[in-house]
């Protein structure tokens, strides 16, 4: 694939909350510690780990809506320049779009035509809402209906529809298809594969490895707060070609892969092991492994691994 | 749907019957506990040693000493089964008059305390909630709460002594000035008196609705819908504007309808510190006084503004929120 644009650049982000813990005394949980995603134009990269690793904050913190006791350090680049809480602001619904999980994320007694045009009722963006709801064979009657109105399919249609209103340069979907069925998820990772073709980046945060694998061009692996991997899809063909043994592990656990678990859980963010979080569970884990350590690239993705050859 | 209305309007009126009968009987039998004996009430010691027997006896008969309870009682839920409330034993006059004209003065007054405590409070309620732990909200918060745990009785008196007393701006008491007569009564010396009472029962009214508001707003902040608007770049001016407000309405406006309960208990405590001559008042003179008829009859007339107030806020949300009026969910 040719080399476009780089949109976003995210590098070694961590997103710690304050917590009081026995009375006044405050401590800093840090979620997610090291993250490192590239996002390019027409790219669609997902963002794979495990429910509750803090995946959506990292959707939060790109877009500046973090809750107040959490702080956020590290770099981040749009489009070349830092990301900083005036660009986020200015960016945010116009070049850059989220796509909440479900309609919960809409406001249940704003009918959805004005909701999605954010009130707005000049004519422009009645035709822009219009044109974006025959793309996606959407009648013009939801317009006037109320959230709780929508059915499974036409919600996650009206969801994505949202972002188009702004000219989205990025789009982050967070978990878009939980509980849908597999035809479902198809059709709507067909949208996002959509956006991207049409030249915005997608950031897809997902739980889900297989349906990543399907629409994604690379995949970025989340473990216990840390980037562990980074690989094309195509790595995920073969287990050979995968780097980390996290990853290995995931592409065994999946159904044409011969489903083997592996036995344990994620280190909770409050007693994590010194090094590599995936030590304790790690068949080739050595003394270096208990150091920091750092990504390095490795045939063309990038790896967390000392070991990885 | 038919059917399903026909079954609302049929619990309602079942809800409002047995709510009557129980509060009535419950009236009834704390005035017939209560150790006042309605003779030495209402004629004095004194005046009823000089009474001779037979005089007494007379007396007793027109205050119903000796009869039964569950006679009385029975007798004043017949008569008022049959729309007759009987005729209040101190004012001598029938009950449903000196209800109505009571009821007069107080709903004014209440009316007044009412809107102004909802308007107030539903506003500073958004205020604090946009933002929690603001300074903003802290002023408020911690406003609200010294007004909630002020009794209000207290805060008519400080009032009365501020602006009665030492400014001398407002009248000290009753509906409308000593001495005049009735003919020679202005609205604006209605409006007058009317103030400091209302004003007292506002304030105290304010707290809760404030509070109530603040409660809801927080929570709608911090919801996902709020999250995604935010999100989708509208700023705290354009979410309170789409979203919060239509959302903490709904809410506020059940709390608005509810608070008229409380409305009613302050205005007894409030008409009786400015001696102002409404609905409140005449409750306590009726129970210190054991006119039962008067007594059963605000009870009962209270009762059924309450029940109004909830069912009201019930029809109105079943019209407002679009889930229970095109959901067709139940009320």
């Amino acid at each position: 694939m040719e080399k476009k644009k780089v949109i976003l650049d995210i590098r070694n982000v961590s997103v710690s909350f304050e917590q009081y813990e026995r009375g006044f005394r405050k401590r800093k949980l840090p979620v997610i510690r090291s993250l490192d995603v590239t996002v390019h134009e027409g790219e669609m990269v997902a963002v794979v780990g495990s429910s509750g690793s803090g995946k959506s904050l990292l959707a939060h913190g790109i877009l500046g809506i973090l809750p107040y006791n959490a702080s956020m350090s590290g770099e981040m680049l749009y489009d070349g320049a830092p990301l900083t809480k005036e660009r986020q602001k200015a960016l945010r619904g116009s070049e850059i779009a989220l796509v909440p999980q479900s309609v919960a994320f809409l406001d249940p007694l704003m009918k959805i035509g004005p909701q999605i045009r954010k009130g707005k009722k000049d004519r422009a963006s009645r035709e822009r809402l219009n044109d974006i709801f025959r793309g996606y064979h959407l009648k013009e009657e939801v317009q006037e209906q109320y959230p709780f109105e929508l059915s499974g399919g036409m919600n996650r249609r009206v969801l994505v529809s949202t972002a188009l209103m702004g000219s989205p340069r990025l789009v982050i979907a967070d978990e878009p298809t939980p509980g849908l069925h597999m035809d479902m998820v198809r059709r709507v990772m067909g949208h996002f594969r959509e956006l991207a073709d049409r030249g915005a980046g997608v950031l897809l945060i997902t739980h889900d490895l297989e349906q990543a694998l399907q629409v994604a061009d690379r995949v970025v692996v989340f473990y216990s707060g840390m980037t562990v991997e980074d690989a094309s899809v195509q790595d995920f063909q073969r287990e050979e070609t995968l780097r980390h043994p996290y990853t290995r592990a995931l592409w065994r656990a999946m159904p044409e892969n011969g489903l083997q678990f592996l036995p344990g859980t994620q280190p909770y963010v409050k007693d994590l092991p010194e090094g590599c979080p995936f030590g304790p569970r790690c068949e080739a884990c050595t003394e270096e492994c208990r150091r920091e350590i750092p990504v390095r690239e490795l045939r063309g993705g990038s790896v967390r691994c000392v070991h990885a050859t | 749907m038919w059917k399903k209305q026909v079954l609302f309007i049929g619990t309602q009126a079942v809800r409002m019957l047995l709510l009557t009968f129980f509060v009535s009987l419950a009236a009834f039998l704390l005035l017939s506990a209560s150790p006042i004996d309605p003779l030495q009430a209402n004629v004095g010691q004194a005046a009823l040693g000089s009474l001779s027997q037979e005089q007494i006896e007379k007396l007793q008969a027109y205050w119903g000493v000796g009869v039964p309870p569950v006679e009385r009682f029975l007798a004043w839920a017949g008569d008022f089964f049959r729309g007759d409330m009987g005729v209040s034993l101190l004012y001598r006059q029938p009950v449903a008059k000196v209800i109505g004209v009571k009821l007069m003065n107080s709903l004014w007054l209440m009316t007044m305390a009412w809107i102004l405590s909802g308007a107030v409070g539903f506003v500073l309620g958004i205020l604090a909630g946009i933002r929690e732990g603001s300074i903003l909200d802290r002023i408020i918060r911690g406003y609200s709460l010294l007004i909630a745990s002020t009794p209000a009785f207290w805060l008519a008196l400080v009032l009365l002594m501020v602006f009665a007393v030492w400014l001398k701006m407002l009248p000290i008491g009753l509906s409308v000035p000593i001495g005049m007569e009735a003919g020679g009564v202005t609205a604006m010396d209605r409006v007058r008196h009317a103030v400091l009472p209302a004003v007292t029962l506002s304030i105290t009214g304010i707290a809760g609705i404030t509070l109530h508001t603040r409660e809801k707003m927080i929570e709608i902040m911090e919801s996902d819908y709020v999250l995604f608007a935010r999100a989708r770049g509208e700023s705290t001016y354009e979410i309170v504007k789409n979203h919060a407000l239509r959302n903490v309405l709904l809410p506020a406006l059940t709390l608005q309808f509810a608070s008229i309960s409380e409305i009613f208990g302050g205005s007894v405590l409030v008409e009786q510190v400015f001696s102002y001559p409404g609905l409140g008042q005449a409750a306590v003179t009726a129970g210190l006084g054991s006119d039962v008829p008067l007594l059963l009859g605000i009870t009962v007339i209270s009762a059924l503004f309450v029940f109004g107030g909830n069912l009201t806020a019930n029809l109105l949300y079943g019209i407002i929120d679009p889930r229970i009026r095109k959901g067709g969910a139940e009320i």
